[in-house]
């Protein structure tokens, strides 16, 4: 810690987050304020970052154990008995695990249960397949009623949880522990169903949530210094989505590149399609994972693997527009 | 409303008769009879009247599940009509109401009976099960009908909501309890015992799980498929204080749910040792009838054995 070089390549390296701080924060901040908020976990405290609510709260921290069914469950009926729960757990296990109870109970039923996937996509790379979690957009997109958000950076998932607190019924807050920069000024306020433009262009369009938000805009000032205006929305609301900036950017720009951190089938990229098709066909490039599951390595190493990079955004603007 | 056009709408010639007491009737039968013996008959009479309720509702729309329907029926009674349940039915949404959760919604039927006889909606809306449209799904949903606390159907969802009441009410600092009826071989479910670590851990003793214990599945009895027993002792070793009664003794049924908890600071759990069909003979104790289909001449010589017939509150037409 004492080398200077080591001081110097801190000073000058953008900040990261982990999203996880501020998803516990803010909840610990909307427990304090309004005495409906609970929480509900399976055993993994640490993980959820929820331990300094459980010593703030602990009247109102469940932790029923490894036990994901009995978690949606519990989570229905702490709000048939009025109360505003936050379930949450590793992402793969909160939504696979637990489906028909996510679809019977918080779906069908419209329970008012908030539903926080922790280390969503790849983030836990080297573990393996059975702890990624990129099919947890299209599993919870599918289900009526559900509404599903993918925060960028700490500013929108702090925005986003205190929106979750206003809404009525049941949603998905998928929330990685990668590191990301902030893209949103602290003022940012979340709209549901809205996607911000966090870069103006009109010759292709970038739409891109989670991870991906910041390699966007990277990829928007490469393509920048080739003389291509890219326009980069943030899609965090991936249910509903925002149909309007979709067929604008149909309409306005030469193609869409969607860029996601799961699979294209049934996530973003399946999402913008549907719109499309239905309503202005337009040229578009999908990134994210084809239907595979993901090799083992670090989430760098496997979003590199996958062409989720700025470089791999710029390729596939590139081929969109026509240019070499 | 709705269900009112769907009403009339409804084959005329199906067996619909008084099968709920009138609307002057609809009070809890703890209030309205005088002494035990009194409402012990009277809660009996009444589970009779829901079991043919729900075998017409089974043959009117060719669906149902009549074994489950009549297994419970004395539970059900005594839950909603016997004075147990403290809800409101001109307030389903009561903030302190006790919370009932029908983990097995199959047999809706018997449900939805027992909640027109409680008042919570005309019983006349009985006539709609599951017709296009009806708010009386084949499984419940609370979004369409009053009464209802949880979307049911699938088995094993019951019990982990159940127990989220009980925490809630916890949470809350508020008096009101947590009741579920689960089937037996819904138990075979695992998300049924994980909800019992959480009621044992946290000390649910405003938890009260009632086991319809018929001995029946769908396609076999229980313990030839996956052997319950010893059940009472599953549930003990869960951490719950389990009593064991005769579920179609209505003065036992009374006598248990009144007194819950059974032991402070444990979740309680009682067994209602039950006859799949009971009250008709043709259908108690066979898998076959898990959900048969009774005919309209079956329906007269259920009305019989449920000594319904040439009761001035049943009209029996064909």
């Amino acid at each position: 810690m004492s080398g200077v070089s080591l001081s110097a390549e801190v000073e000058t390296a953008v900040k990261l987050f982990d999203c996880r701080d501020a998803y516990s924060q803010t909840l610990e901040a909307m427990a304090a304020e309004d005495a409906r908020v609970c929480a509900v976990v399976n055993d993994s405290v640490s993980s959820t970052k929820l331990k300094g609510f459980q010593g703030k709260f602990p009247e109102r921290f469940v932790n029923v154990g490894i036990a994901e069914q009995n978690m949606v469950g519990v989570g229905a009926g702490l709000a048939n008995g009025g109360m505003v729960p936050y379930v949450c757990g590793a992402s793969c296990f909160l939504t696979a695990r637990s489906m028909e109870q996510v679809k019977v109970d918080l779906g069908y039923s419209k329970w008012n249960v908030k539903l926080c996937g922790m280390s969503s996509g790849m983030a836990y790379g080297e573990l393996g397949p059975t702890h990624h979690s990129i099919e947890d957009i299209a599993w919870t997109r599918v289900i009526p009623n559900i509404t599903v958000i993918v925060p960028a950076d700490p500013v929108e998932t702090a925005a986003a949880m205190r929106y979750s607190l206003e809404h009525v019924g049941p949603m998905f807050l998928r929330i990685s522990r990668m590191p990301v920069p902030k893209v949103h000024g602290d003022d940012y306020v979340f709209a549901l169903g809205k996607a911000p433009v966090l870069h103006e262009g009109d010759d292709v369009t970038i739409m891109a949530n989670g991870v991906m938000v910041s390699r966007a805009l990277n990829a928007a000032k490469l393509l920048e210094a080739q003389g291509v205006r890219a326009r980069v929305l943030n899609m965090s609301s991936i249910k509903p989505i925002d149909k309007d900036a979709i067929l604008d950017a149909a309409r306005t720009t030469r193609g869409i590149v969607t860029a996601e951190e799961g699979l294209m089938a049934g996530g973003l990229g399946g999402a913008v399609a549907e719109i499309l098709a239905l309503h202005h066909p337009a040229p578009m490039r999908m990134l994210g994972l084809p239907d595979v599951f993901a090799p083992t390595g670090s989430a760098e190493f496997l979003l590199k693997h996958f062409g989720l990079t700025a470089e791999g955004i710029v390729t596939a603007a590139l081929d969109l527009v026509g240019a070499k | 409303m709705a269900w009112e056009g769907r009403a009339k709408g409804c084959d005329a010639h199906l067996l619909w008769g008084r099968l709920i007491l009138g609307d002057d009737e609809r009070m809890e039968i703890a209030q309205s009879e005088s002494g035990a013996v009194g409402r012990v008959e009277a809660l009996k009479r009444k589970a009779n009247q829901i079991r043919l309720s729900a075998m017409t509702m089974t043959n009117h729309s060719s669906l149902g599940h009549t074994g489950g329907d009549l297994s419970s029926a004395d539970i059900l009674t005594t839950l909603y009509l016997g004075g147990v349940l403290r809800v409101d039915p001109e307030k389903p949404k009561w903030e302190q109401r006790d919370r009932f959760i029908m983990s097995k919604g199959h047999c809706s039927g018997a449900f939805y009976s027992t909640l027109a006889a409680r008042g919570y909606f005309p019983r006349e809306m009985l006539k709609t099960f599951m017709d296009p449209l009806s708010m009386l799904n084949g499984h419940p949903d609370r979004n369409k009908l009053p009464g209802v606390e949880a979307n049911t159907g699938p088995l094993g969802h019951g019990f982990p909501i159940a127990v989220g009441c009980a925490l809630a009410a916890r949470m809350r600092g508020e008096g009101w309890r947590a009741f579920v009826l689960t089937g037996d071989g819904e138990l075979q479910e695992g998300s049924n015992w994980e909800a019992a670590m959480s009621a044992q851990h946290y000390g649910l003793d405003n938890l009260v799980v009632i086991v319809d214990r018929n001995r029946i599945q769908q396609g076999d009895f229980t313990e030839n498929t996956i052997r319950m027993d010893p059940l009472a002792a599953k549930f003990a070793a869960f951490g719950f204080a389990v009593e064991e009664i005769d579920g179609h003794d209505h003065a036992a049924l009374l006598d248990r749910l009144l007194r819950v908890p059974f032991e402070a600071g444990k979740p309680s759990c009682l067994i209602a040792n039950t006859i799949k069909g009971k009250g008709v003979s043709f259908a108690e104790n066979k898998p076959a009838w898990h959900h048969g289909v009774p005919t309209k001449e079956q329906l007269v010589m259920a009305a019989e054995e449920l000594g319904l017939k040439g009761v001035d509150d049943i009209e029996v037409s064909l």
